[in-house]
Parts: structure tokens; C-alpha cells; sequence
């Protein structure tokens, strides 16, 4: 295991109390597997990409460790982070097609990052190029400017420079939510060729769009209101989901297989908790069909297959 | 218009330089108010028995080389000094934000047309015109002042409020009320306007100081009010008399030192607004 | 019911350089048809829309509602006569409210604008029935702000405001876009169910799994020209266009992967195709099978129009 993640809680400071985006959640990522995380908006995803690369407040550790390849994470010391972030694991960000600076040409911008991070870039100029051919881009992109490229191509740069050290950790935050569909298919497709060529280790795929982890995703972790429902094999969390919120999130999914017309797909009632002050117990209980007393205690992980996790009380899985 | 969850109120009463800013605005306001009652002089009454006399119990402040009353002065000055402020902030602020409305919400040819007027009006020095149209004016009051200034101080604000008009007609409500068939006017005020409002106060702050400081400016080079006083007219008149180098401190510091701090007063009330209305702008 | 007949729109970047935004685009909207207008960034979809809503000026081409071109009538009263049948809902809720107003203005404002003679305790039946309809709670919604409610919730009013006013038509832009897995669903099925009671809508979107489920026709845009058209069904399982064709492939689906994707025969029209990278002028479209339609040169490769 590349990756375990173990009773990790980030917390945001507000004046009303602490939020609890992420409320104690473990998982593991193996080596050459992409996780796809995936769940609604206010679920946690992105906290916990947020978190793993930068513990900034209001965000705050709240307790948990994570263990990247048998060594702990000083997730609260920013400054030893430093040293971890960008050769241990990297981001590509949710706004990545903002994060370069529009004034500085693209070879430059990264000469600055190599070096501001004490590597000689003369080392790796060769690397870079050869890493821009990899993702398909043109040749000379290095001496262009940031706002002369699309935003796919933007995409594709941002995600080499991310990957230059070669992160035993890749983490993807909504990377493909604001791209048009082909687009999205060429840079899901790059992530999972990282992976293949071994640039990466371990991929973090987090999503709100299920269709795509389907396409890329070994195994799929559902989160809902800051906690994990259930993590499986991609085959069995789509088409044999155990826990009922997985069940409802996967119907709810309009998917080219049937209309309006023919079969009406069926949504999720109500909607999730608040997180200042979260319900006691499972935090779906508001909205399951298949409530019971014993829902107000917090359902402990059970194993319903091989690697296939479940966080339910629900007796016939 | 509602605070949210009164985020506003909790970040306004907490920050330091708003409160510092409210402070002194609030003291010269209270100058203003209840000074009269203690003022015992007309501005340019005949008050003391001695020339330019220090300070003492008759005339608090001391007196001019004229025998007025500074402790009068300063009152009835703050006076006039706050009147030019308001009324030219509130005439720069009003033609600045309509000009600014319509040209942002109308746009096409009469945008061109008005944005011509505001850049021609905008690098013309308006110290330069403000000195010709007071030199041509043969009866100068505190009105006609503050009509001068405020007719010269506006383009900035349009420009500004141009382009925040043109950011917010982008916005979905403006789409929803036009197919409501509300009408441009309606929209103007009752979509658009609203949600400028802390930009709009902090516009008219910052006229307001600016026209302080420009009536200071025109009162200093002898083209304040032919009659009445100011704090400018104050300071230009213990200056004609030298009073700096005979060491008549009486005279000059009430009116320069107030002048100072109402503008500064004017400056943290806006930085300070800013960093309530602005989130980014809070410190922890 | 809405025709759309040669709609061009051309924005002039600087003295030289014109974007075409729509480029010679002609359909028309039934009564009680839901028609989809699919197409990635830049391929001119909500400038169809905006155009359809009036909010834009085409720079040719007429759109007709009811026999008449309504871009030729542009007074405040003919206007105001149009939008009690045509109404929008837009992509993102949050701004499509005022956020310093409460939600239920939209509602007054309609009673306002359009049936000012109306008692203001029949118009809050009437407006409590409209949310009902769409699966609100009156209490719930009215008396709020936009940031206490949900982004679904906020479009729902919307498809109430356009019940209200008894549109005939809706141009939905985008509005399912920002809305969460589990809430976009229900948006979606209301959809449904307005079409059934007779609403025709115009459905932008982005999403090709969206405008799949939802829609009985389709207008696949590329780069603001219309490359395939037809009957849902039939354009989904037989694209003919390249660029429809690599479109579909893109698509995530639940139930193949893509590389697993079965190949599709290859197309049958290749020579005659319009390719809006490279072809000058304007495509025309050629019928190919029963309600099917793709965009064909103009003229032969070559000649100068």
C-alpha cells in the first residue's frame, strides 16, 4: 500500500464552531491504483485533496494520519510539507486553468518552480520536453505563454508540471468538471496512462461525475456529508452497489442507456446535513428508505466481498 | 437590506480602523452640533480685547490678528468645511453614478458618447479649472463652492461604477428581470444600484474627503468664500499673517490639525468599510 | 410554434477580426417538444438562446413565434406580449437571484409587470399552486433568500415563475449544469413533466447524456453551425457527422468503457460532409433518413462562393 489514510478529520474554523468537512476517514490507495473518489458538492472530496497538500486555516487537522509510502505525513507542519509536496505527492487543481501566471512565458514559470524548490532545472529541462511530447502537446510550448494555449491544452500543461517529479501520490481535484466532453476524455485518459508509464504511483481521481470513474477508476470510494458510505472494486461500487446512498447516487445518473420516456430515473429525496453540527449515528439516515433505530449509532465498516468496504446497518447486503 | 446572518455588522463593529475612523468623524461631528452652544463670537466679530492674543479663559482658542475669536472659527469652519464636503460629494456622487449606470447598462454609441465626455473632463487638471471657474465667479459662497468642485469630481466615480454596472448586467438577475419585462430604469435602480450599495458609500466617502481637501486648496491660494469661513480659509489667513514664523501656534494648528484629521478620520472609515464589505480583505 | 430561419450572429472583435457565434442556424420547436441544442464550449448554443430570449441582437436570420418575426419587433409592449409565451431558465441559479432580495420578488414582479389587476390574495393562490406544482413547499421557499435554499430548488422556482405566466415555451440554458447529482435528476424529470402538460421547451446543454434522456429532438452545434440534427433516437445510435460521432464516443457511460466502446460503420456521407474547421461559407443541411438530418457543403470543394 502506497497510501493509507487513517481516521482523518479536517475541521474548518468558523465563528459559529468547527465544520466538519471531513469527519474520520480511512482508506488506502495501492501502488499503480487509481481511487476514484466521488460524491456530492459539500461531501468532503475536495477537502481532503485540499488538506492532504496544504492544512490551511480556517482548515484545520483535526486528528487522523496519513502514511505515504511507510511514512507519516507532518500534515500539521506546513513547513515540512514542503518537502514532500511536489516530489511525494502533487496536485493537479480544480482551477488549474488559472494557476499559471498569464505574464510568464510557460518554460519560465517552471524554471522558477524548479528552482524556488532548489532543483536545477537544466537537470530536467530534457525531462519536461519529453513530458509535453508524452501528453501529445506541441513542440516549443515552452516559449508560449499561458493564455495563448485552450484550456485542454492548459490542462495537459498544468498535469505535466505536477507529475516533473514523478509523486509517488497523484491527487485530481475535479480535474475534468470544466471541460467540454472530449476534452475530458483525453485528459482522464492522460491520468491513467501516468499511472501506466509508472510516472505516478497512486492516483487520487476525485469527481463528482461517476460516469468517468467508471471509464478510469480501479476502485471507487463514495463519500457522503464528510464521511465515507462505501469503497469498492469500480465493477462492483456501479453495478452492485451495497450501500443504499451508493445505490440511489448511481441511479440518479442519467447514462445513454435509457430516456425520459422509457424508464424515468428516480432521485434522492431531501438533502444532506448540515456539517456544524452533524446528526448523530449515519448521516444518510435522514434520507433512507431503509431506516432503522439502530441508524442513530454510527455504522461501523463492514467487509461484504474482497476490498469492498460498506458503512451500513443494513442486515441483507 | 438584510445583514447576512449579520457577518457585516460583527466584522464592522470589530474592526479597528473603521472604529477609529467613526471616532473621529464622530467627534467633529459633535464640533459641528454643539459647538454653537459655546461659541460665543460670530466667526468675524470684533471677540477680544488683544491682537492675536494665546490662548485664554475668554477666547479659549486665542484670537486673530483681527481680534476674532478662533475658538469661534474653528466651530463655525468645521461647519462650512463639512457642508462643502457633503454637498459636493453628494453632487459628485450622483452625477458620477448615474452617468456611470447608464453608460454601463445602455452601452453601444451612448456609452462611447458619455465615456468620451468622462475622459475629456477626467485628464483636463481639475485643480487648473477649478481655479479659472473661481476666478470668473465674482460672488463665491460655500454653495457655489462645493457646486464647482462636485461638478469637477465625478469622472473617476463613473468610470468606476461603469464598469461594476457593466460586471453586474452579466449576472443572471438582470437576464431574469428583462424577461420580466421590467424596464431599463427599474433594473438601474432596483437590480443593479442595490447591489453596489457598499460601493456607493464608500464612493461618497471618499468625494467627501476629496472636496475637503479641494475647498482647502482653493481657500489657500485666496479662492475660497469671499464671505463666511472655513477651516481653509483659517489656515490661508494665519498664513497671509505670518503667523507660522512669529510662532502664533493658535492660529494655524485648530484648523491644520483638523483638517487632518478629518480627512485621515474619512480614510480609515473607507479602508475600513472596504475590509468589511470585502472578505478577502479581513484579517483573521 | 418557434422557427428559427438562418440565425447568424457575428461579433466584431476589433476592426478586423469577426467571430461567427451562430452561423446560419435554422430549426423549429413544436408544441410539446422537447428540442436539445448539444454542443461544447464555444459552439454557440446560449447565443441561440439568448437570442431566442431576446437578451441578444442576431445580426441576420428571423425567429418566428406564432408566424411572427419577432426580431422585427422590438417595442416595449410587443416584448413584454412575447415573454408572457416565451420564458428562460438560466444556468446558474445563485445568480439568477438577486441576492439581497428575497426569492418570491420574482413572483411579485411578474404580478407587477404582467397582471397588475389581479388581487394580490388570488395571485398568492395562484403562486402557491404554480410551487406546488413544481414539488415545492410554499412556507418552505417563499420569505427566503437564495443562499438558504438549494441550487434545485432555486430552478424549480423558475419553472414555477414560467408556469405563472402559462408560457409556451421555456429555453432551458444550461440548467442543470451546476446542480448536484442527486437534485439534477428531479430538474430533469420536471422537465418531463411539463412537456407533458403541454410546455415546449429548448433544451441547451452541454451534456449529451442530459439532452439524451430528456429530449425527442437533437441540434448537435459545432463552432456555431448546425453539423446533425434529427429525431433523439436516431441520431444517438446512427451519427453520421465526424464531429458527432467523436462527440458520442467521448461520452462517460456506465455501462461500456471507452475502450470498449464497438466501432461504428463508417459513415455514409463522408464526401459530401461540411467540416466547420476548415469549409468557408455556409453548410446546408440534407435530409437522410426519416427526421435526420447533417450539414452538407454548400458547394463543391474548390469553388469560391
Amino acid at each position: 500500500m502506497s497510501v493509507e489514510v487513517e481516521n482523518l478529520k479536517f475541521y474548518y474554523r468558523t465563528r459559529k464552531g468547527s465544520v466538519k468537512a471531513l469527519d474520520d476517514v480511512s482508506f488506502s490507495i495501492a501502488d499503480g491504483e487509481i481511487l476514484g473518489i466521488a460524491g456530492e458538492s459539500g461531501c468532503g472530496k475536495s477537502t481532503l485533496s485540499n488538506g492532504l497538500i496544504h492544512v490551511c486555516p480556517p482548515m484545520e487537522l483535526a486528528g487522523g494520519s496519513v502514511r505515504l509510502d511507510g511514512k507519516n505525513l507532518p500534515l500539521d507542519k506546513p513547513d515540512e510539507m514542503n518537502t514532500y509536496r511536489f516530489r511525494n505527492l502533487s496536485i493537479i487543481p480544480q482551477y488549474a486553468l488559472n494557476a499559471m501566471n498569464p505574464t510568464v512565458k510557460i518554460g519560465r514559470y517552471v524554471q522558477d518552480l524548479m528552482q524556488s524548490r532548489g532543483i536545477d532545472y537544466s537537470a530536467i529541462e530534457k525531462l519536461f520536453a519529453d513530458r509535453l511530447r508524452f501528453v501529445r502537446l506541441p513542440e516549443g510550448i515552452q516559449k508560449r505563454y499561458p493564455i495563448e494555449l485552450s484550456g485542454g491544452m492548459k490542462q495537459r500543461v498544468v498535469m505535466v508540471i505536477s507529475t516533473l517529479l514523478n509523486p509517488s501520490l497523484l491527487l485530481c481535484d475535479e480535474i475534468t468538471s470544466a471541460l467540454d466532453v472530449s476534452t475530458q476524455k483525453v485528459v482522464s485518459a492522460l491520468v491513467a496512462a501516468f499511472r501506466d508509464e509508472k510516472i505516478v504511483k497512486s492516483v487520487s481521481f476525485v469527481t463528482h461525475d461517476v460516469p468517468v470513474l467508471y471509464q478510469i477508476a480501479d476502485r471507487i470510494l463514495i463519500m457522503y456529508a464528510g464521511q465515507v458510505a462505501e469503497a469498492g472494486p469500480t465493477e462492483e461500487i456501479i453495478h452492485a452497489a451495497k450501500h443504499p446512498y451508493t445505490q440511489a447516487l448511481v441511479a440518479a445518473m442519467p447514462e445513454m442507456a435509457s430516456t425520459y420516456r422509457q424508464k424515468k430515473h428516480a432521485s434522492i429525496p431531501g438533502k444532506p446535513p448540515a456539517l456544524l453540527d452533524p446528526p448523530e449515528g449515519c448521516r444518510f439516515k435522514e434520507r433512507c428508505p431503509y431506516r432503522m433505530p439502530c441508524c442513530d449509532e454510527r455504522p461501523q465498516k463492514r467487509l461484504v466481498g474482497n476490498g469492498h468496504e460498506v458503512y451500513c446497518w443494513k442486515e441483507d447486503l | 437590506m438584510r445583514l447576512k446572518d449579520n457577518d457585516i455588522l460583527h466584522y464592522a463593529l470589530r474592526n479597528r480602523k473603521l472604529r477609529i475612523g467613526l471616532a473621529i468623524i464622530a467627534f467633529f461631528m459633535l464640533v459641528m452640533l454643539a459647538g454653537p452652544l459655546f461659541a460665543r463670537w460670530e466667526a468675524r466679530e470684533r471677540a477680544g480685547l488683544y491682537p492675536s492674543a494665546p490662548p485664554n479663559s475668554t477666547n479659549w482658542m486665542g484670537t486673530t490678528k483681527m481680534k476674532e475669536d478662533i475658538f469661534s472659527q474653528f466651530i463655525f469652519g468645521t461647519q462650512s468645511t463639512f457642508l462643502i464636503g457633503f454637498l459636493a460629494g453628494c453632487i459628485g456622487t450622483t452625477i458620477g453614478l448615474s452617468i456611470g449606470f447608464f453608460a454601463g447598462y445602455v452601452g453601444g454609441w451612448f456609452d462611447e458618447l458619455l465615456m468620451m465626455l468622462t475622459n475629456i473632463l477626467l485628464v483636463i487638471p481639475s485643480i487648473a479649472l477649478l481655479i479659472i471657474l473661481a476666478a470668473y465667479l465674482p460672488y463665491r459662497g460655500v454653495q457655489i463652492q462645493s457646486v464647482i468642485i462636485g461638478c469637477t469630481a465625478w469622472p473617476w466615480v463613473a468610470r468606476a461604477v461603469r464598469s461594476q454596472t457593466l460586471s453586474l448586467k452579466q449576472r443572471g438577475f438582470v437576464s431574469l428581470a428583462r424577461i420580466s419585462g421590467v424596464s431599463p430604469l427599474r433594473i438601474i435602480f432596483e437590480d443593479i444600484a442595490p447591489n453596489m450599495l457598499s460601493y456607493v458609500v464608500m464612493v461618497f466617502i471618499l468625494q467627501f474627503g476629496g472636496a475637503i481637501l479641494y475647498a482647502v486648496a482653493l481657500d489657500f491660494i485666496g479662492l475660497g468664500p469671499t464671505r463666511g469661513i472655513s477651516l481653509g480659509l483659517m489656515m490661508q489667513e494665519a498664513f497671509q499673517n505670518n503667523a507660522l514664523q512669529v510662532g502664533y501656534w493658535w492660529w494655524f494648528i485648530p484648523s491644520g490639525l483638523s483638517i487632518t484629521l478629518i480627512v485621515s478620520g474619512l480614510f480609515f472609515l473607507n479602508t475600513g468599510l472596504d475590509e468589511v464589505f470585502n472578505p478577502k480583505l479581513r484579517d483573521q | 410554434m418557434l422557427q428559427v430561419e438562418g440565425l447568424s450572429k457575428t461579433y466584431n472583435k476589433s476592426s478586423r477580426a469577426r467571430v461567427r457565434a451562430v452561423n446560419n442556424v435554422s430549426f423549429s420547436v413544436e408544441k410539446g417538444q422537447i428540442v436539445s441544442l448539444i454542443g461544447e464550449s464555444g459552439s454557440g448554443k446560449s447565443t441561440i438562446g439568448n437570442m431566442v430570449l431576446q437578451l441578444t441582437k442576431p445580426s441576420s436570420g428571423r425567429i418566428l413565434f406564432g408566424n411572427q418575426d419577432i426580431t422585427r419587433q422590438r417595442s416595449r409592449s410587443s416584448l413584454k406580449e412575447y415573454y408572457r409565451k416565451v420564458q428562460g431558465v438560466f444556468q446558474d441559479p445563485f445568480s439568477t437571484f438577486n441576492p439581497i432580495f428575497r426569492v418570491d420578488r420574482v413572483f411579485a414582479i411578474l404580478h407587477r409587470e404582467f397582471f397588475p389587476n389581479e388581487a394580490a390574495e388570488a395571485w398568492q393562490q395562484r403562486v402557491e399552486a404554480a410551487l406546488l406544482s413544481v414539488g415545492l413547499t410554499p412556507a418552505a421557499v417563499c420569505g427566503a433568500y437564495c443562499h438558504q435554499l438549494s441550487g434545485g430548488q432555486l430552478q424549480r422556482i423558475l419553472i414555477a415563475r414560467a408556469l405563472l405566466l402559462e408560457a409556451e415555451l421555456l429555453v432551458a440554458d444550461e440548467i442543470i449544469s451546476m446542480l448536484d447529482a442527486s437534485t439534477r435528476i428531479d430538474v430533469l424529470n420536471l422537465l418531463g413533466e411539463m412537456r407533458e402538460r403541454g410546455l415546449s421547451m429548448m433544451f441547451v446543454t452541454h451534456d449529451l447524456s442530459l439532452g439524451y434522456y430528456i429530449s425527442d429532438r437533437v441540434i448537435i452545434l459545432y463552432k456555431g453551425v448546425m453539423v446533425e440534427s434529427g429525431n433523439t433516437q436516431t441520431v444517438f445510435s446512427d451519427p453520421q457527422h465526424p464531429y458527432s460521432r467523436s462527440l458520442l464516443e467521448a461520452v462517460p457511460r456506465l455501462d461500456v468503457r471507452w475502450d470498449e466502446l464497438p466501432p461504428r460503420p463508417a459513415s455514409r456521407h463522408e464526401a459530401a460532409m461540411f467540416n466547420p474547421d476548415c469549409d468557408k461559407g455556409s453548410p446546408r443541411m440534407e435530409q437522410i433518413g426519416e427526421d435526420h438530418w447533417i450539414a452538407v457543403r454548400d458547394c463543391l470543394p474548390g469553388t469560391e462562393l
